[in-house]
């Protein structure tokens, strides 16, 4: 075989591989969906998947998005001084978190806490057999498993980017208000007249789709890990790059659904 | 009683089972025997349906394992892991009660946690193990605590992975004489594999060697000793010259 066929077949496998793990995540998806509606639903273990999606993810949330916000009113502040449009802070910083950079900060941040850590969970499992053990005790892993993971992010994570949008904008607030010399009362007011419904839904339903993707990912590349430690960390390290990439194409795709007209 | 006939199975194009038959007798106790890699835990896996032949035929009691209500067919079966595959999140009670709380016929968690201590105490651990986590406790305590959930629904039929691997003399001694005595008060019909001959002393009444993929002798347990079979006589007694290939 000459070095453009070799180059060519090679190109051709590797499209055939991406195409084949596009179906592959496909049907886990589709699976992991339907398993939501499908008894039986494990109480304790939806609990404690909505614990640690939603309630653990809190501190890291709600940092991220103080800093960022704060951060966001400095530099429109100085980048607005430049055509003396400094009185848009409160507009733009609400804007900005909610529409764009809230649901994309709190997506990374639960692909990087939540993903890495269903991937290990379920990998080591994996490894150990406890997902055999499962089985032969008449559990269906994606059931007991999967399902509570995948609701968790479903519900939890809209809910994390909804506090995360409120505290994204208080910390703009305190900024504005404490090193920029905003009137407190007319920050919170260009705040919230300047927002509408849409860009509220937009924000939710990011929330939504990042919290299954991150949660389905760490589920997929779990279960599918290969042996030994070496299997668990590159099921952990493929997950996260999967969910972070995934997320930020779904941004866009998202974005231009809402607002693209 | 379990029977294979034929079974093949291949992992990419290396052929694991090339053509299993076996027949374990309902309330036996075999041993399958072979060095590392043979396929020993490939055909449990099968029989449970973990991992599905690429062809043959498994039936169990008559019934063809594969189809049908998975949940029934499952609830028949115990297995005890090769590393226990205890569930590193969950208490011991709940591991060793795990099907206990689960399913139609769920136990309340009191009268579940009850019949788990009871059955700990089956296998020689105290109360005070009940609240513990896998994590803290040693591997011989482990395996005991993978025996305890193997055997806490009574199943009528039970899989031993290398029960022993891992373990000192002693505590291997000690699993030894448990699963001997469980299996013969349960009345169970039992499938253990290893490779440790102090465990196939113990427990078989059957053995069955595999080797290269198919079932190359099987017999009763006080032929092991006398056989001919030069695949079998390398095995039990560990040496490196004979038919099966040492790799050094």
């Amino acid at each position: 075989m000459g070095a453009v066929e070799s180059l060519l077949a090679g190109f051709g496998a590797r499209v055939i591989a991406t195409l084949a793990a596009i179906g592959r995540i496909s049907i886990f998806a589709v699976r992991a969906l339907l398993q939501l509606i499908t008894p039986p639903f494990y109480g304790r273990e939806i609990f404690n998947a909505f614990l640690s999606v939603g309630y653990y993810s809190l501190p890291v949330v709600g940092l991220t998005a103080l800093f960022t916000g704060g951060a966001l009113a400095l530099q429109i502040y100085s980048g607005g001084a430049r055509f003396n449009a400094e009185a848009v802070v409160p507009q733009i910083v609400a804007i900005g978190m909610v529409r764009e950079l809230g649901p994309v900060l709190v997506g990374l941040m639960i692909a990087a806490r939540v993903t890495s850590s269903i991937a290990a969970e379920i990998a080591t499992m994996k490894v150990t057999e406890q997902i055999d053990a499962l089985v032969t005790l008449s559990t269906k892993p994606m059931a007991y498993l999967v399902a509570p993971r995948v609701l968790a992010g479903l519900v939890m994570v809209p809910l994390l980017v909804g506090i995360g949008d409120i505290i994204g904008i208080m910390g703009g607030y305190l900024v504005g208000t404490g090193r920029l010399g905003f009137s407190e009362t007319a920050y919170l007011s260009n705040t919230v007249d300047f927002l509408e419904m849409r860009d509220i839904v937009s924000s939710l339903a990011k929330g939504c789709a990042f919290g299954f993707i991150a949660t389905l990912m760490g589920c997929y590349y779990g279960m599918g890990a290969g042996r030994g430690a070496q299997g668990v960390g590159r099921a952990t390290k493929t997950s996260v790059v999967a969910a972070a990439v995934l997320i930020l194409a779904a941004n866009y795709v998202l974005t231009e659904a809402f607002f693209s007209a | 009683m379990i029977r294979l006939e034929d079974v093949h199975k291949s992992f990419g194009k290396k052929p694991v089972l090339r053509g299993v038959s076996l027949t374990v007798e309902k309330g036996s106790s075999t041993v399958i025997i072979g060095g590392s890699g043979t396929g020993k835990s490939v055909t449990l896996k099968c029989v449970l349906g973990l991992i599905q032949p690429d062809s043959g035929r498994i039936f169990v009691d008559g019934a063809q394992a594969k189809g049908g209500d998975r949940t029934e067919f499952l609830s028949r079966f115990g297995m005890l892991f090769q590393g226990a595959a205890l569930f590193d999140s969950l208490p011991v009670w709940q591991n060793v009660a795990f099907r206990l709380l689960r399913g139609p016929d769920a136990l309340p968690r009191p009268q579940a946690r009850d019949k788990a201590i009871e059955k700990l105490a089956r296998v020689g651990l105290g109360p005070e193990v009940a609240d513990l986590f896998p994590a803290e406790l040693s591997g011989g305590m482990q395996k005991r605590v993978g025996l305890a959930r193997a055997i806490a629904a009574d199943p009528e039929i039970i899989f031993f992975d290398e029960p022993t691997t891992g373990l000192d003399p002693i505590m291997a001694g000690v699993i030894n004489d448990l699963i001997r005595e469980i299996v013969t008060e349960m009345g169970a019909t039992t499938m253990t594999i290893t490779h440790d001959m102090s465990s196939v002393r113990a427990i078989a009444d059957r053995v069955a060697m595999l080797h290269d993929g198919i079932i190359r002798w099987e017999g009763d347990i006080r032929e092991m000793d006398t056989t001919s079979d030069a695949y079998v006589q390398q095995f039990i007694h560990g040496r490196a010259e004979g038919p099966i290939a040492a790799v050094r």
